[in-house]
C-alpha cells in the first residue's frame, strides 16, 4: 500500500481551499465580453421565437410557432429535411448550427409593442437567445428590431407588411423576409388595369394605423400611376367592428372601385359590411362595382368566408405554388400538422433557415458577421424563386402574388387563386424611395 | 428613524435590504437547473418590478387612501413615456431630464383630468377617468402618430438633434441611455459556482427611486394630509358638514399618483427608450387596479408586492411553452405524460392571464386586504400561539398602544 493517509490536518486544509476556491464568484463587468452578447459557448445555442400567442393575430401566431418549430427540428437533422434540400445555399447539413445544437424558447408578444420588447428582452437578458424573429404586426417588429439593434443581437422579422420596417425605421441587425406595402401597390396596379380597366374611380377605408397609411399611400400611388382616380380616403378606427357608417357614404359618390386597406377581422368585417350593403351588385358609370384587398391572409380568407369569391390582392406566398421550395415546404409542414402553411408560417420558417445559414456561411454567431452574410445574400428554392437580401435595406427582392378569393373552394384552405407571379423587376424600388426614405441602417451592434 | 415610527421604520429597512439584494433572491436556482426557468434575477423584470411598483405605490395614494378609483392612470403613465423619450431625442440620452420632464407633464396633464373627473365620485368617476384614458390611447394610436409614432411607438432615431449630446456615437449607432456617463445597461456580473447574478445598473438606479417614491409615499400617509384623504374615504358627507372642502385634497392626491405614475413611465423609457401607445390602454389601467387590490389597498407595502406578482406571472409563467411541461413530465408514461400537460397547459404559457384571474378570484373572496392581510393572519397565527394565555386581544383595532 502506498501511503494514501493524509492527516486529518491536510484534510482540513485541502477542504478549506477547495471551499473557497469554489466559493469565490468571479466577478466580471457585463460589458467586458471578449466577443459578442450572449456568445454560445456550450453544445447548444439559442433562438428566441416571439410571436403573437394572445390577441388579435394568435392564430397567425401559432401559425408562427409551428414553422419555427418545424424549422428547428430540420435544422437539428430530424424531420425530412424540409427546405434545406432545394436551399441554393447547402451550408446547412441538418447538425445544428455550427455544430451546436439548436434550442429556443417561446414567448408572446401580445401585438403589444411593450409586452413584445419585454418578452425579447427577457429572451435576451434571461436565456442567452442569439437570435430573435416572429411577430405579426409591423408595430412589433419595428420595435423588437430596435431593442435587438440596441442589445446586439440579430432580428429576423416575421409577418410585418408596413414600408416602415426597411424603410425608416430599418436597422443594420434587422432583416425582412416579407414583402411589403410597396410591393403590393406595384403588383396589384398592372393586374387591376387589365381586370378592371384604367379609368376607375377608387375610394379608399384605411384602418388608422400605421401599416394602413403606408399601405393606402402605397396603392394609391402605383393605381394613380395606371391613370386611376382618387376620390375619397377615410380612416376607420382600428377598433371597429361596424363598419355600416363608413360604407354608406361610398354608395353616395361616384367612386365604382372600394380599396380596404384592412388586414385580419377588421377586413373580415368591412368586406362582409360591404358585401352586405350589396356595393357588388352595383353599377356606377356604366362599370360593375369592384372591390380590392391590398394585403390578403388564407386566415382572412376563411373569416370573411364566401364574400372573398373573385376580390383581388396580394400575398407573399402561397402553398399551392409549383416550386420546388413550395411543394417541399408544403409538404413537410402538412405531414407533421395535418394542413398546408399560411404565408406566415412560410415567411417564419425560412427567415430561420436564412439565419442559420448565414450563420454557417459566416462561420461565426458574430452579428456583424451575420449581417455581412446576409447583406447582398442571392438564393433560390425557398418558394419565391430567385430572391435578393438587399444591402442597402435589408429587404427581401422576390416576386409577389397576386391572388384572388377562389369562385369554387375545395376545401377551407384552398380559398386563393393565384392570378399572377409579378417578377421581382417589377417590384423593386431604389432604397431612397419616397415611401422608405428618412431611414439609416447605422451601424451593426455585436453588443456588449 | 428617518421621521418614521418604528413600525414603519422597520418596513422600510426590510423594503431597502430586499430590494438591494434582490438580484440575489430572485434567482435562487443554478444556471443549468431545470428551476433556472423560474429565476426572476434578470435585469429586465428587476427593472419591471421597480417601476410598476412605483406606478402601483403612487396608484395606491389615490385608492387606497382616497377610494377613488381611478380606471385611467396608465394615460399619465403612458403621457410620461412620450415626454421622456421626446427629451432624449431633443435634449440628451441623460435620463434625468426625460425623468424629470415626465413627471412634470404627467401632472399637469393629470391635473386637468382630475380637475374635470373629480367633480364626480363613484362609479362616474371611475368611467370618466376610463374615458380619459381611452381618448387619449385612441389620439396616441392614430391621430397624434406624428408625435407619439402611432402604432409603431416613439423610438429614437440616428437623426435626432439631442442639442446636449451625440445624435449618433462614432461607430454610428444610437447611443444607450445614461446616468452621467453610466450606461443603463451596464452592471456586473457574479458568477458563484453554478449561479449566476446580475447587478445592473439600471436595477439599482430604479430601486433608488423606488425606494425614494415608497418612502415619500409612507410620509404622505402618516401625515394629517393623508389622514385628510383617508377621511375623504370614509364619509365625504361628514366632511362636508364639518365645513371641509374635499375637493382639493383629492385633486391633490390625485395629481400626486398621476406625477408617481409619470415618474414609472419615464423611468420605463430611462430604461428601454421606446414608448409604445398600448401603455395607455385601458387594459393597463385596469393592471394596476389589479396590482393594487391583489396586494393589498391602503397598506403600504401592498401595491408593491401585488406588481411583484403580476409582472412575475406576465414575464415567467407566459414563457413556459408545451415542449417545457413535456421535459417535466418526462419521467411520466406517454399516456399519462400527455394527460398531465393536456390538464396543466391552458393554465400556464398564454393561457398566465387565467392563472392570474383565478388567483385574483382568490384574493378578492378569501383575503379582501390583499397579499398583505394574507401575511397578517399567518403573522398572527404564530403570534397567537407564542402569546397563548397572555390574554392579549385577537384584533388589532382594539389593542392598546405601544
Amino acid at each position: 500500500m502506498g501511503k494514501l493517509y493524509t492527516s486529518r490536518r491536510d484534510l482540513l486544509k485541502g477542504g478549506a481551499a477547495a471551499g473557497i476556491a469554489l466559493a469565490a464568484p468571479t466577478i466580471f463587468p457585463s460589458s467586458a465580453w471578449a466577443g459578442f452578447t450572449n456568445e454560445p459557448t456550450g453544445g447548444s445555442v439559442t433562438l428566441g421565437f416571439n410571436v403573437p400567442q394572445s390577441g388579435p393575430y394568435a392564430d397567425e401566431g401559432a401559425d408562427e410557432l409551428r414553422a419555427y418549430e418545424l424549422a428547428v427540428e430540420h435544422l437539428n437533422g430530424g424531420g425530412d429535411g424540409g427546405l434545406l434540400s432545394t436551399f441554393s445555399s447547402k451550408a446547412l447539413k441538418g447538425t445544428g448550427i455550427l455544430g451546436k445544437k439548436v434550442e429556443f424558447v417561446t414567448g408572446d408578444t401580445q401585438t403589444k409593442s411593450d409586452a413584445a420588447r419585454a418578452s425579447a428582452r427577457s429572451m435576451i437578458e434571461k436565456d442567452g437567445a442569439i437570435m430573435v424573429t416572429g411577430g405579426s404586426s409591423s408595430g412589433v417588429a419595428v420595435a423588437v428590431q430596435a431593442l435587438c439593434q440596441e442589445a446586439g443581437i440579430i432580428f429576423m422579422a416575421g409577418l410585418t407588411h408596413s414600408n416602415d420596417t426597411t424603410g425608416k425605421d430599418r436597422r443594420r441587425n434587422g432583416f425582412r423576409h416579407f414583402f411589403n406595402s410597396y410591393m403590393s401597390g406595384a403588383a396589384l396596379a398592372p393586374v387591376l388595369k387589365n381586370a378592371y380597366g384604367a379609368e376607375r374611380n377608387a375610394y379608399y377605408l384605411t384602418a388608422d394605423y400605421n401599416w394602413g397609411y403606408t399601405t393606402e399611400q402605397a396603392v394609391r400611388e402605383a393605381t394613380e400611376g395606371i391613370g386611376w382616380n382618387t376620390v375619397e380616403k377615410v380612416l376607420t378606427p382600428l377598433a371597429a367592428t361596424d363598419f355600416s357608417s363608413y360604407i354608406a357614404p361610398v354608395l353616395n359618390s361616384d367612386a365604382d372601385t372600394l380599396v380596404l386597406v384592412h388586414y385580419g377581422g377588421n377586413m373580415v368585417n368591412s368586406l362582409t359590411n360591404a358585401v352586405q350593403f350589396g356595393l357588388r351588385d352595383r353599377v356606377v358609370n356604366g362599370k360593375d362595382f369592384q372591390i380590392v384587398v391590398p394585403l390578403y391572409s388564407r386566415l382572412m380568407a376563411k373569416g370573411a368566408g364566401a364574400n372573398v369569391k373573385g376580390i383581388f390582392g396580394s400575398t407573399n406566398w402561397h402553398w399551392s405554388l409549383p416550386d420546388e421550395g413550395s411543394k417541399a415546404f408544403t409538404k413537410s409542414f402538412g405531414t407533421k400538422y395535418g394542413f398546408p402553411p399560411s404565408q406566415a408560417a412560410h415567411t417564419c420558417y425560412v427567415q430561420a433557415m436564412l439565419y442559420a445559414d448565414a450563420v454557417e456561411r459566416a462561420g461565426s454567431f458574430n452579428p456583424c458577421a451575420v449581417v455581412e452574410a446576409l447583406e447582398g445574400f442571392e438564393f433560390d428554392g425557398m418558394g419565391n424563386g430567385p430572391t435578393l437580401y438587399r444591402a442597402e435595406d435589408h429587404q427581401c427582392f422576390k416576386d409577389v402574388l397576386v391572388v384572388k378569393g377562389k369562385e369554387n373552394p375545395d376545401n377551407e384552405f384552398d380559398l386563393l387563386e393565384i392570378v399572377e407571379v409579378t417578377p421581382v423587376d417589377q417590384v423593386t424600388y431604389a432604397p431612397d424611395h419616397p415611401q422608405f426614405a428618412g431611414g439609416e441602417l447605422g451601424a451593426c451592434n455585436p453588443g456588449a | 428613524m428617518f421621521g418614521l415610527k418604528q413600525k414603519d421604520a422597520t418596513l422600510f429597512l426590510v423594503v431597502v435590504a430586499i430590494t438591494a439584494l434582490a438580484p440575489f433572491l430572485l434567482n435562487p436556482f443554478p444556471e443549468n437547473s431545470e428551476l433556472a426557468q423560474f429565476n426572476a434575477g434578470y435585469p429586465d423584470l428587476m427593472q419591471r418590478f421597480m417601476i410598476f411598483g412605483i406606478f402601483a405605490i403612487g396608484f395606491n395614494i389615490l385608492f387606497g387612501l382616497t377610494g377613488y378609483l381611478s380606471f385611467g392612470h396608465a394615460a399619465f403613465l403612458g403621457v410620461g413615456s412620450y415626454a421622456g423619450v421626446w427629451m432624449l431625442k431633443l435634449l440628451s440620452m441623460n435620463i434625468i431630464p426625460a425623468i424629470i420632464v415626465s413627471v412634470v407633464v404627467a401632472g399637469v396633464f393629470s391635473l386637468i383630468v382630475g380637475y374635470i373627473s373629480l367633480r364626480r365620485s363613484g362609479i362616474y368617476f371611475s368611467i370618466l377617468t376610463l374615458a380619459f384614458a381611452q381618448m387619449s390611447f385612441a389620439l396616441a394610436y392614430s391621430v397624434l402618430t406624428p408625435i407619439t409614432g402611432g402604432e409603431t411607438g416613439l423610438q429614437l432615431a440616428l437623426d435626432d438633434p439631442r442639442i446636449f449630446g451625440v445624435a449618433q456615437t462614432a461607430d454610428g449607432s444610437i447611443p444607450l441611455t445614461n446616468f452621467f456617463g453610466l450606461e443603463m445597461r451596464d452592471g456586473i456580473e457574479i458568477a458563484a459556482g453554478p449561479w449566476l447574478f446580475t447587478l445592473n445598473v439600471g436595477y439599482y438606479l430604479s430601486a433608488i427611486v423606488m425606494l425614494a417614491s415608497f418612502y415619500v409615499a409612507i410620509r404622505i400617509f402618516r401625515s394629517p394630509f393623508g389622514m385628510m384623504l383617508k377621511a375623504v374615504k370614509s364619509n365625504q358627507q361628514r366632511m362636508n358638514y364639518t365645513g371641509i372642502n374635499p375637493k382639493p385634497y383629492t385633486l391633490a392626491a390625485f395629481v400626486i399618483s398621476g406625477m408617481y405614475a409619470g415618474l414609472a413611465g419615464g423611468l420605463m423609457v430611462a430604461m428601454d427608450p421606446l414608448a409604445g401607445a398600448e401603455r395607455m390602454q385601458w387594459t393597463a389601467s385596469g393592471e394596476v387596479v389589479l396590482m393594487t387590490i391583489l396586494g393589498g389597498a391602503g397598506t403600504l407595502v401592498g401595491p408593491l408586492l401585488g406588481a411583484g406578482v403580476i409582472k412575475y406571472f406576465e414575464n415567467i409563467f407566459s414563457k413556459i411553452n408545451d415542449n417545457i411541461l413535456y421535459e417535466w413530465f418526462s419521467f411520466m408514461p406517454g399516456g399519462l405524460q400527455d394527460f398531465f400537460v393536456t390538464i396543466i397547459y391552458p393554465f400556464i404559457g398564454k393561457g398566465w392571464h387565467l392563472t392570474l384571474g383565478i388567483m385574483f378570484m382568490l384574493v378578492v373572496i378569501f383575503l379582501p386586504g390583499g397579499i398583505v392581510e394574507g401575511g397578517k393572519r399567518l403573522g398572527r397565527l404564530f403570534s397567537r400561539k407564542k402569546a397563548e394565555g397572555g390574554g392579549s386581544d385577537a384584533t388589532p383595532a382594539a389593542s392598546p398602544a405601544e
